[in-house]
């Protein structure tokens, strides 16, 4: 892609706005995906909503995810791809179960209020 | 020898007819029954009379005993069953289904099967409108097979069959009224007082078996003879009197007799054929079984002549005075059981037996007219109810006057030759005493001649006191109770005259025929004071005058004051001694007696003796003693176990157990502290550890 963005072949005259783009570096990739952590982990510490939770959890693995595939990009081989799609898997199976939990709780309590459940607390 | 090889089918005639009886007997109609129980009864008569034919023969005036064994029933001769003797050696436990006949049992048997039949006959009639017509005749099938069981037995086991079976017999007909309350109470109180007696019985054949080595009779005999027993022998002595007491029981003698006039519940025949005529002579016929061993034991002799005396004096006396027609003659038998045991204690065997045999024909008659009295009176038992019956049932007032004159020893009927042969013995016996005895006797004669005057003439004399329907109703008993009345009178009348004694002329049959079963014993130890020869023959002719003159003056009391009996006629003894009038017609206050000391019914005070007191005692011990020691246990165990349960509780469990966990607990609070439950918060210190992980490498 970077290659394709920075043609030495491309004419000179292309518009301003073709000249003044900046090819997308990794580094892009990577403050994206630290901007969506951050996100994530700001949701799962602040949201009471189990299902937001959930999400923001979500959040952050595809934080993950985006810094894995832009790695494979980087290294040009497919591994970090590869592992991007088994976290898809393990996430969606995660929501299934987390979803299952989250159910059969509200029927014994009534909430999902994250700072409700604690019938673990010694 | 058809006959005596056959001799153990007498007793099973009768079992025949109990049997089907009990099997089929609802099913059958009354002419059925009758039929059945009257003609095995017949038949055994017939087959006992064969078979004493036959043993005259066979004994040809010896007396030899003839045995048939059937079988060996308890015990063997293998000696497994061996018991060793008081003189050490062994003999072995052996009784056989063992049949004997010898002179004593010929009469009984006869007496039995003949009596028995003639009242079966009359039981048909008189029974005709009772219920439970095939039970009645079963219970007297049954009672002849165990009766002749009793008599024909060879050994004492097998005789205390029958002796238990018809007291089982006597129990199941008193109650026959079952549902009468009386009735089941008598039958109980019978039951109860024989057992009594036969717990001596069975003690005392035990303790003869164990001293002398057998059951059986001849040997009993045979070694009583022997001479290796001294007389005096302190066992022999003990057995004796230990079956005097279950003849004491069976025969209604002081103390076990009050049973006996209690059974006049049951149907009158059955008073008749079982509680005068032939059950309550099975006493006297094992004491004369037993002779050989009563004449080593001159102290039981003594007990039973002084016993039968006494018996013969009181029952006659409450006899005097009682109304009920048939608790008159149950007395009477009482006492001339006791004429009988007087006979026995005196050495006079064959004139006990005698009596015996006289006393079945005319007390059965008196007993089955005063049965046809009731039956004519449309059931009504007391004397003071009736009157003038002598010309509207006049067969029953002729018979029943024959019995009467033979009761109380009128010459030439049959109670003046036995009554008088013992009236004679007593006098003429060496023992010490005994011519009290004979007063005693002779007293008592007087008072029978009185209370059987009286109970004729109030019957049959005087004016009619009966209400009028019933005065409407007297009528003469069908021809089967007449025909059996007669029948008994004409017994009653010549059965004495096999005894006619030697001071008559007579050659005295009765005393022959039974001479060799008791010829050794009067050599033994009672030698007569006075010897029987001609030169006494004055002496026993004024006693016999004597004798019939008190007979004669007794009637003559009782006909000056009962002859002309009307209603509320006074009785002689109320008018001069009320006192004595008040204790004779309450019986001398004996069952009260018993009731205080014996079934403790009664109290005396706050105290309860007898069977009931006991009965308390023993309550009183179990709940006081015993329920008391395991109340106290149990309490000393709860008081423990509390003290226990405290220790466990505070000490084990307080201090042992909770208390370190009270300490984990304590100890664990500020770690508990970090722990608050919020997930989110947890979340926030992994995050920042993390961040804080960053920050230090990344600065370091």
């Amino acid at each position: 892609m970077e290659g394709r963005a920075g043609t030495p072949g491309a004419p000179r005259t292309e518009n301003r706005a073709l000249r003044t783009m900046v090819p997308i570096t990794t580094l892009h990739y990577l403050v994206v995906a630290a901007a969506l952590f951050v996100l994530g982990v700001i949701g799962v510490l602040t949201r009471r909503n189990v299902v937001i939770v959930l999400m923001s959890i979500e959040l952050i693995l595809n934080a993950v995810n985006l810094n894995l595939v832009a790695f494979s990009r980087m290294w040009g081989n497919l591994h970090g791809q590869v592992f991007a799609i088994f976290i898809t898997v393990d996430a969606a199976a995660e929501a299934a179960v987390g979803l299952g939990i989250l159910i059969s709780f509200f029927r014994n309590k009534e909430t999902i209020n994250v700072d409700e459940i604690d019938l673990l607390k010694w | 020898m058809f006959f005596l090889n056959h001799i153990w089918l007498i007793p099973l005639f009768p079992a025949f007819g109990a049997a089907m009886m009990f099997f089929f007997g609802r099913r059958l109609q009354k002419a059925t029954v009758s039929a059945v129980c009257v003609g095995v009864v017949v038949l055994a008569f017939l087959f006992a009379c064969f078979t004493v034919v036959e043993y005259t023969h066979f004994a040809h005036g010896t007396g030899r005993p003839f045995e048939k064994i059937v079988y060996t029933w308890l015990g063997s001769g293998d000696g497994h069953l061996n018991f060793v003797k008081r003189d050490g050696r062994l003999a072995s436990f052996n009784a056989d289904a063992g049949f004997l006949l010898d002179p004593l049992s010929s009469i009984w048997l006869l007496f039995v099967t003949g009596v028995g039949m003639v009242i079966h006959i009359y039981s048909v009639g008189y029974m005709a409108h009772e219920g439970g017509y095939y039970r009645f005749f079963g219970y007297m099938n049954l009672f002849m097979f165990t009766m002749l069981l009793l008599i024909l037995a060879n050994n004492y086991m097998l005789l205390f069959v029958g002796w238990e079976g018809v007291g089982l017999c006597s129990y199941l007909l008193i109650g026959f009224y079952f549902h009468r309350k009386s009735a089941s109470d008598a039958a109980s109180k019978a039951f109860i007082v024989n057992r009594i007696g036969d717990a001596g019985f069975i003690l005392g054949a035990l303790a003869l078996s164990w001293y002398l080595g057998s059951f059986r009779f001849i040997d009993i005999n045979a070694l009583a003879h022997s001479g290796h027993f001294a007389i005096g022998d302190p066992v022999l002595t003990a057995a004796a009197l230990l079956l005097f007491v279950g003849a004491c029981g069976k025969s209604a003698q002081i103390p076990l007799y009050v049973w006996l006039p209690d059974a006049m519940e049951g149907p009158t025949p059955v008073s008749a054929l079982i509680h005068a005529a032939t059950m309550v002579t099975a006493g006297v016929y094992m004491v004369a079984r037993s002779n050989a061993v009563y004449m080593l034991a001159p102290t039981a002799m003594k007990t039973v002549a002084i016993i039968g005396a006494l018996t013969a004096v009181f029952a006659a006396s409450i006899a005097l005075v009682q109304n009920d027609i048939k608790r008159v003659l149950a007395y009477s038998t009482i006492s001339q059981l006791g004429y009988m045991f007087l006979a026995l204690g005196v050495g006079a065997f064959a004139a006990g037996v005698f009596h015996v045999f006289t006393h079945a024909f005319f007390k059965a008659l008196l007993f089955l007219g005063a049965g046809s009295v009731i039956h004519a009176m449309s059931g009504e038992q007391d004397m003071r109810n009736m009157g003038d019956l002598r010309g509207r049932i006049s067969t029953t007032y002729k018979t029943m006057l024959i019995g009467t004159l033979a009761i109380a020893g009128i010459p030439p009927l049959a109670g003046f030759f036995s009554k008088d042969e013992i009236l004679w013995q007593a006098w003429r016996s060496a023992e010490g005493s005994f011519p009290y005895l004979w007063l005693i006797g002779f007293g008592t004669a007087l008072m029978t001649a009185f209370y059987m005057a009286r109970l004729i003439f109030l019957t049959f004399y005087g004016q009619p006191r009966m209400s009028h329907e019933v005065e409407h109703h007297v009528h003469e008993s069908p021809k089967s109770m007449t025909g059996p009345l007669v029948v008994l009178a004409i017994g009653s009348v010549c059965a004495g005259w096999l005894g006619v004694p030697a001071s008559f002329g007579g050659r005295n049959v009765f005393g022959k025929f039974l001479e060799p079963v008791f010829a050794q014993d009067v050599a033994a130890s009672v030698a007569p004071r006075e010897p029987a020869g001609e030169e006494n023959r004055g002496l026993e002719w004024t006693l016999m005058v004597l004798s019939v003159g008190a007979a004669v003056v007794g009637g003559g009391w009782a006909h000056h004051y009962y002859a002309k009996a009307g209603k509320d006629y006074p009785e002689p003894i109320a008018v001069d001694a009320p006192p004595l009038y008040t204790v004779l017609y309450n019986k001398w206050f004996v069952d009260e007696a018993y009731d205080y000391v014996f079934t403790g019914r009664r109290k005396i005070g706050d105290v309860r003796l007898g069977a009931m007191g006991a009965g308390e005692a023993s309550s009183w011990f179990d709940a006081k003693i015993i329920d008391g020691t395991v109340n106290d246990v149990g309490w000393v165990t709860r008081a423990v176990a509390t003290l226990s349960t405290w220790w466990d509780k505070w000490i084990i469990d307080g201090l042992g157990v909770n208390g370190p966990a009270i300490l984990a607990r304590m100890m664990s609070y500020p770690a508990r502290l970090f722990e608050w439950g919020l997930v989110q918060w947890y979340a926030l210190v992994m995050v920042a550890g993390l961040l804080g992980f960053g920050v230090y490498y990344v600065w370091k």
